[in-house]
């Protein structure tokens, strides 16, 4: 097991991913009918991949939590998806996209997997419009355009701000087309618990498939393929709130994890600066609110603290603050990218202003996100048509209509702002891959948010449809090929293997401990604990000091899971408890691990921002020479410290420089 | 907003299993506030439950921002309650007022069988989409995106059939247990782009004869879906697949 050897394919860095696609080994249409493949997920990069390989020709098992492959949280990404068309002729291209990405990530993701990534852009926006993605279009009939964080061009395709809902329903339908063909066998309220490895002739240890639980039956069951694929997402609700679905877990990747595949920056975390802020403490989750408001929102503060001691006392509202009084402070302090800044230096300043007392509610966690400008520049009804269903959303929950006039002084006129706040949102880290989207563990590959390759420490917005839709659509189909060619003499698996028991009653066993525990403690009640934690340790700014404490405190939490949990119920048909706690022990564990990854990386990049590691105005300092790699974990044991592994990183087309948005 | 107590009863359908006959059960004086959804309620009453050592009340839910399609609920005798243009996770406890007894059912159809308490398996939903919901062509085959001309009037009218969400409000609410408007809206997307144009007269076909194969009732033009959906998706798409429809079998 070697994370040094990336497989990166030789050549310059644009001919790298036409080089490899002309050397790789494939598999003949007549040996595709013969091999299996299991796809975990079937979000933008798991319903992509499951059809692709489909309608190659390989027989696909595809799994989700949910009731259908439809309801994957891609469903809920709102902006958009960025392409390197140049539709607009801004001086977009392959090289500038994945400059921009690369830079976004503050130099730490692989360059040779970043250059592919925006390469295969433009595939993807031609695969969806044929597939009847209604895009935006201007009214010449071509496709329109807007801006993201992060970027100097427009280049972000966008269907209302249901982009992610209807790329997904995209590659939901090819899906149904491979279903309907009988090449996709499609298994919903199946959840993943774990990877099945089987060692070869060879003795070579190789996925051959995994143990999942039937949620209505509550019993496990067994499926074997030629190779596994997990595309099972972030763990972004190891926080309890965030803007993630309420199933999403992090149980697939950590199953083959503790199974050998090494886990890759787990510190780097996104926190997305747009999101409603926290009412209460009965709280279920957050919601966002798209980056693409930032296109004609303005973000501000008071520039007199009075002013913010007032709103947070409720004694005036955003509205009665004139303009000489507001502090647009990325304005101020970016001047080149304004509010357009991305995800990590706007999450960061906001809590910069909040801590310093200039937060406008009354938790004092809050910033405003202000259309006064565009709506006296465009008109409300431009605007509403921009964001409306954002606004809709907006008022549902908070009751305040951002579309409001509601004050007006010396004929200036001033709309209701919207209130937001950092949450969590995406994850970059995750299950680490080679260029062929290879674990450490021979025939499973992750792809989509659960791997770790293309975002480095800190995602741009609309990269992460991209992302799911390249891996699916246009990487893993072919890399996948170039192991399974050495595969098409090993016929179908049987489920009745030693193996496969042994992984089943481990299952079964872990299942029975939960329920035997019998506590007073609830699934949630602990949850709620770790998301503490995270948040307070390991969020937005962390120490050395604090992460130390962090890990003490998770292994207690851990301690109290293990001997005060309570499940009602039995295992006999469905039970929500225990299907939560199952996910709630790896968040527990997933933690722990973020804290490790955090620990030892002794510099703030992207969105991992140590604050002994700063410049006198507060910007996150790097330290290229110590910590230019992929960290990398290696799984010793429930109770061990994890060990690290280190990918050093090559970069041959970008300079490494200081990231710069404000000039 | 407010910190303000409320308090609410809560009248829920619980059923075991599938087989099980299920009952009404009032769970009273549940404490929430305003500002807090109606299914983070339903966590506050199954947090209460499992204290009890009861098992908590199953329903599905996921995003919890209106756009998985998988939270359902028929509330008060509305599929996702009162609130119009909103599913059930966007439902805030400030439409209901304080002391108010809230009756919660599942979904009411027979093709949405009850799995438990208040999930339901909407399957019936991804099989009419297999028959037909997709444009016929493989990966990688596909011009260049802007080759293809379409007009925004086109491609913004395909965009809200689209919107979609696949929740089954529409048959829940139909007192026919109809799926025309959630098939029509499939139909409707395809039919208006010229990507689907090629094949639409198989598709309609396809996805008209699988939901009657499937038990879902035939549409009586009462508009209870389109009325009750959290996406307002437009009864004119009945209309449109009607016309389709009609076209395609004479071509038979």
């Amino acid at each position: 097991m070697n994370p040094a050897d990336s497989k990166i394919p030789e050549g310059p860095i644009a001919e790298k991913w036409t080089n490899y696609k002309a050397h790789q080994k494939l598999v003949n249409p007549a040996n595709k009918r013969k091999l299996d493949v299991i796809v975990v997920g079937t979000g933008l990069a798991g319903a992509s991949a499951a059809s692709t390989l489909a309608e190659l020709g390989f027989n696909v098992l595809n799994f989700c939590i949910q009731d259908s492959p439809r309801r994957a949280h891609s469903i809920a990404a709102q902006g958009g998806i960025n392409a390197a068309k140049n539709y607009q002729n801004d001086g977009d291209s392959v090289y500038r996209l994945f400059y921009d990405t690369v830079k976004g990530g503050d130099y730490r993701a692989r360059e040779a997997n970043v250059y592919r990534l925006a390469e295969v852009s433009n595939n993807i926006i031609d695969q969806c419009v044929a597939q009847g993605v209604p895009f935006a279009r201007e009214y010449g009939g071509l496709l329109a355009n807007r801006s993201f964080g992060g970027a100097q061009v427009s280049r972000t395709f966008y269907a209302k701000g249901q982009t992610g809902q209807q790329l997904l329903l995209g590659a939901y339908s090819s899906l149904n087309r491979q279903i309907q063909l009988g090449k996709v066998k499609s298994f919903n309220r199946y959840e993943m618990h774990d990877v099945v490895l089987v060692k070869d002739k060879d003795g070579v240890e190789r996925a051959r498939g995994i143990i999942a639980k039937n949620l209505v039956t509550g019993k496990m069951e067994r499926f074997a393929a030629h190779a596994v694929v997990i595309a099972t997402g972030g763990y972004g609700n190891a926080y309890f709130l965030s803007t993630n679905a309420m199933a999403c877990n992090v149980s697939a990747a950590m199953a083959c994890y503790r199974k050998g595949a090494l886990f890759a920056n787990p510190a780097f975390v996104q926190i997305h600066p747009t999101c409603i802020p926290v009412h209460g403490d009965k709280q279920s989750k957050l919601t966002l609110m798209s980056e693409s408001l930032r296109n004609d929102g303005r973000i501000w503060v008071p520039k007199d603290i009075e002013d913010a001691r007032k709103l947070q006392k409720g004694e005036i509202k955003g509205s009665d603050i004139p303009e000489e009084k507001r502090d647009y402070y990325l304005e101020r302090r970016y001047p080149a990218f304004g509010n357009l800044v991305p995800r990590d230096v706007a999450s960061r300043a906001a809590k910069e202003r909040c801590d310093k007392g200039f937060g406008v509610n009354n938790t004092g966690l809050a910033v405003f996100l202000d259309f006064s400008e565009a709506i006296n520049r465009l008109g409300i009804d431009v605007v509403r048509q921009r964001y409306g269903n954002l606004f809709d959303m907006y008022e549902e929950i908070t009751d305040v209509n951002p579309g409001e006039l509601a004050n007006e002084v010396n004929g200036e006129k001033y709309y209701n702002p919207m209130m937001i706040f950092p949450a969590i949102h995406y994850t970059m880290g995750g299950i680490w891959v080679d260029y062929e989207l290879q674990t450490t563990i021979k025939g499973l590959f992750a792809i989509g948010e659960c791997n770790f390759s293309d975002h480095g420490a800190n995602r741009l917005g609309a990269s992460a449809l991209m992302q799911g839709l390249a891996d699916g659509y246009f990487v893993l189909p072919y890399t996948i090929q170039n192991y399974l060619s050495d595969q098409i003499s090993v016929p179908h698996f049987s489920t009745d293997l030693p193996e496969f028991d042994a992984a089943e009653a481990k299952c079964q066993q872990a299942m029975d401990k939960l329920m035997n525990i019998k506590g007073k403690r609830s699934v949630d009640s602990i949850h709620k604990e770790l998301g503490h934690i995270m948040w307070e340790y390991i969020g937005m700014a962390r120490n050395k000091q604090g992460l130390e404490t962090a890990i003490e405190k998770l292994k207690e939490l851990q301690h109290v899971f293990d001997t005060d949990l309570f499940i009602p119920g039995d295992q006999d048909g469905m039970n929500v408890e225990l299907d939560k706690a199952f996910r709630l022990n790896d968040f527990i564990a997933m933690g722990k691990l973020m804290a490790y990854d955090a620990l030892n990386r002794n510099e703030s990049c992207g969105g991992h921002f140590r604050e002994e590691y700063q410049t006198e105005e507060g910007e996150a300092k790097r330290d290229d020479e110590h910590y230019f790699y992929v960290s990398c974990w290696d799984y010793q044991g429930k109770d061990k410290a994890p060990e690290q592994i280190i990918e050093p990183l090559h970069y041959e087309a970008i300079k490494v420089q200081t990231r710069n948005y404000k000039s | 907003m407010e910190d303000s107590i409320m308090k609410v009863n809560l009248k829920v359908w619980r059923q075991k299993n599938a087989k099980a006959k299920g009952e009404f059960v009032t769970y009273t004086d549940v404490e929430t506030t305003p500002d807090t959804s109606f299914l983070e309620t339903l966590d506050i009453l199954n947090e209460r439950l499992v204290e009890e050592g009861q098992e908590p009340i199953v329903f599905d839910h996921d995003c919890r921002e209106g756009i998985c399609g998988m939270c359902s609920l028929y509330i008060n005798g509305h599929p996702h309650g009162p609130a119009t243009g909103a599913t059930t996770c966007q439902l805030y406890m400030r439409r209901f007022a304080n002391g108010e007894t809230i009756t919660v059912e599942p979904w009411r159809s027979a093709a949405f069988p009850v799995i438990k308490d208040l999930m339901v398996d909407r399957n019936a939903f991804d099989k009419i989409q297999q028959a037909g919901g997709y444009v016929s062509f493989n990966c990688g085959g596909a011009q260049d995106a802007n080759d293809l001309p379409i007009s925004k009037v086109n491609a913004d009218e395909s965009m809200d059939s689209a919107s979609c969400i696949g929740c089954g409000a529409c048959v829940a609410a139909c007192k026919n247990g109809s799926a025309m408007l959630f098939v029509s809206a499939k139909i409707g997307q395809l039919a208006l782009l010229p990507q689907g144009a090629v094949e639409k007269d198989r598709r309609v076909r396809a996805m008209v004869d699988k939901m009657d194969e499937l038990g879902f009732g035939n549409c009586t033009n009462t508009g209870a879906c389109a009325a009750e959906c959290p996406k307002n998706i437009k009864l004119y798409n009945i209309g449109r697949m009607n016309r389709h429809y009609i076209a395609a079998k004479c071509k038979e």
